[in-house]
């Protein structure tokens, strides 16, 4: 009874075969376009600079003023992410406010009125343009206006996350129950009051939970704008790493990494505690 | 003794009780804010003055006319291929290596002794905690400047985000059919190749695509620092204060997120259908 043997070879093999050969060469272009030569990692030219600079990462730079100097950087860092993120909600409440459609007062009966919907994709287009653009892009343009330093980051950071914010929170508020607010916006409440009473009550802490995530996002944005020019623990890396300064180099990273796992913990121990 | 008809008022906790938590956050917060603005020298009267606004409206202004000339639209159309291939190699060599520490990196049956876990979960996470850009800038030294070094940047920062994704959707799957080949014999790799991984695999092509939109974000600025692509033309001619050209990079950044997004949307709602 041969037919009930199972086969002693994969059933698909052929087909499997097949498919990892149409992905390679689909893959060749871009590792043309990407210049994807990992033996230049090899070569001797590179080989020795990279040597140089790993070796000089042990031991990390710990003399007392160079600590100082990251310890005030790494306040900035925060400090800018924490302005960047207040900000953000400067531009993230009214949008929000502006563009759900629950505090819709002539939604209650059929469809929306013509003028209040157009007004609510106006403000979502708005918030759309505002976080397509990355915030680095912005640092660099205010880097331009308003010169080297902190409020380029601190602005670039409130237009992106204010895009972000305001698009997650009007989701929010439109993803809960409704009724409440209806009934209130039926019996003539105003709409903040419906806002306040029906909508705030019951989305509270999903809002605070991703606003506390979002300000994690903002510290390690902040690094990153750094690298313009906006200051820093960012500027400092740069600078150290074109100056080959391994051991600095290292010390900030190390920082780096504690910072980013510390807002870890503490954004996760608030949002369990709001939970 | 008689029950009162209705419970009786209750105080709120007094401020220095531990149970006044809200209050002390609030506090807590609102020091940690007020420091920050206080802190930072930010100049807002440079920025919000007549000055600041005409120069702003002078910056934005040459922004137009976008450089529209043929040989520079080539560049740019270069610089997104480059962009697109950055992304899609990063995503891809993320993937394979982050499956490849995802198998230490989890406990997927109760006799594992899983000594490799706590080590490579701490590599994953050391590598995630890095932003590409930082990956780039260090990479710069021993790759070299252009679209290689950003590669390997964003292949690095979501290998530890892939590796933890993936190890723990493998931990979460349903062990039975890897018992019941184990407990014929069969050996650890044909396990995973046959009974894990095709459990899991969707959902590990969900995360991969998820990561790919994310690194295109990523690769489009990773230029900034040299890393190639669009940003690094962005860089460039914004150093050079050719705003025309900038606007026109800027508006190719615009379409290829906003065309990856799209086509991600798509693919994702082909597949859940």
């Amino acid at each position: 009874m041969s037919g009930l043997k199972p086969p002693e070879r994969d059933p698909a093999w052929w087909g499997r075969l097949f498919w990892l050969g149409a992905a390679l060469a689909l893959l060749w272009p871009l590792l043309v376009a990407t210049e994807f030569r990992p033996w230049v990692l090899l070569s001797a030219e590179s080989r020795a600079p990279t040597a140089r600079f790993l070796a000089a990462f042990v031991p990390p730079a710990t003399n007392p003023e160079f600590l100082w100097l990251v310890a005030r950087e790494t306040w900035r860092t925060v400090a800018i992410a924490t302005a960047g993120i207040t900000l953000a909600l400067v531009v993230a409440v009214p949008a929000t406010l502006m563009s759900t459609r629950a505090l819709s007062v002539s939604a209650l009966s059929g469809r929306m009125a013509p003028l209040p919907a157009a007004l609510r994709q106006a403000v979502r287009w708005m918030l759309v343009v505002l976080r397509s653009i990355p915030e680095l892009v912005w640092a660099l343009v205010f880097v331009r206006v308003v010169g080297l330093g902190p409020t380029a980051g601190v602005l670039a950071i409130a237009l992106t996350y204010g895009g972000m914010l305001g698009k997650v929170y009007a989701d929010i508020l439109e993803s809960g129950e409704t009724p409440a607010t209806r009934s209130l916006l039926a019996n003539g409440s105003g709409r903040l009051q419906a806002f306040a009473y029906g909508l705030l009550p019951q989305n509270a802490a999903e809002l605070t939970s991703y606003t506390v995530y979002r300000w994690e996002c903002a510290i390690r944005s902040s690094v990153v704008l750094g690298f313009v020019g906006a200051g820093g623990l960012g500027q400092q890396l740069d600078n150290s790493t074109k100056m080959f300064a391994g051991s600095e180099v290292a010390t900030m990273l190390l920082v780096f990494v504690a910072l980013v796992a510390l807002a870890d913990q503490v954004s996760a121990w608030l949002r369990r505690a709001l939970a | 003794m008689k029950q009162a008809a209705n419970t009786p008022y209750r105080l709120p906790p007094t401020i220095f009780h531990a149970r006044s938590k809200g209050l002390w956050f609030g506090a807590a917060l609102l020091a940690l804010v007020s420091l920050s603005f206080w802190s930072l020298d930010l100049q807002w009267r440079a920025f919000l003055s007549l000055e600041a606004a005409q120069s702003m409206a002078r910056f934005v202004g040459e922004f137009f006319p976008p450089d529209l000339s043929p040989a520079f639209l080539r560049k740019v159309a270069v610089a997104s291929w480059e962009t697109l291939a950055m992304s899609a190699l990063g995503t891809l060599l993320a993937a394979a290596f982050g499956l490849l520490l995802a198998l230490p990196a989890s406990r997927t049956h109760e006799g594992d002794p899983a000594h490799a876990r706590a080590p490579t979960r701490l590599l994953l996470n050391a590598l995630r905690a890095v932003p590409e850009l930082v990956w780039a800038a260090l990479l710069l030294i021993s790759a070299g400047l252009g679209p290689f070094a950003g590669t390997l940047a964003l292949g690095l920062h979501t290998t530890g985000v892939l590796g933890r994704l993936f190890a723990e959707a493998m931990e979460n799957s349903p062990h039975a059919p890897a018992e019941a080949l184990r407990a014929q014999g069969v050996g650890a790799l044909r396990v995973f190749l046959y009974a894990t991984l095709p459990q899991v695999l969707p959902q590990l092509v969900s995360y991969a695509l998820y990561r790919w939109e994310n690194n295109i974000r990523a690769a489009a600025i990773l230029g900034v620092v040299g890393a190639g692509g669009l940003g690094q033309l962005l860089a460039f001619h914004m150093g050079l204060f050719q705003m025309g050209k900038t606007a026109t990079v800027l508006a190719a950044m615009l379409l290829l997120v906003a065309a990856v997004d799209a086509l991600s949307y798509l693919t994702r709602r082909a597949l859940s259908r």
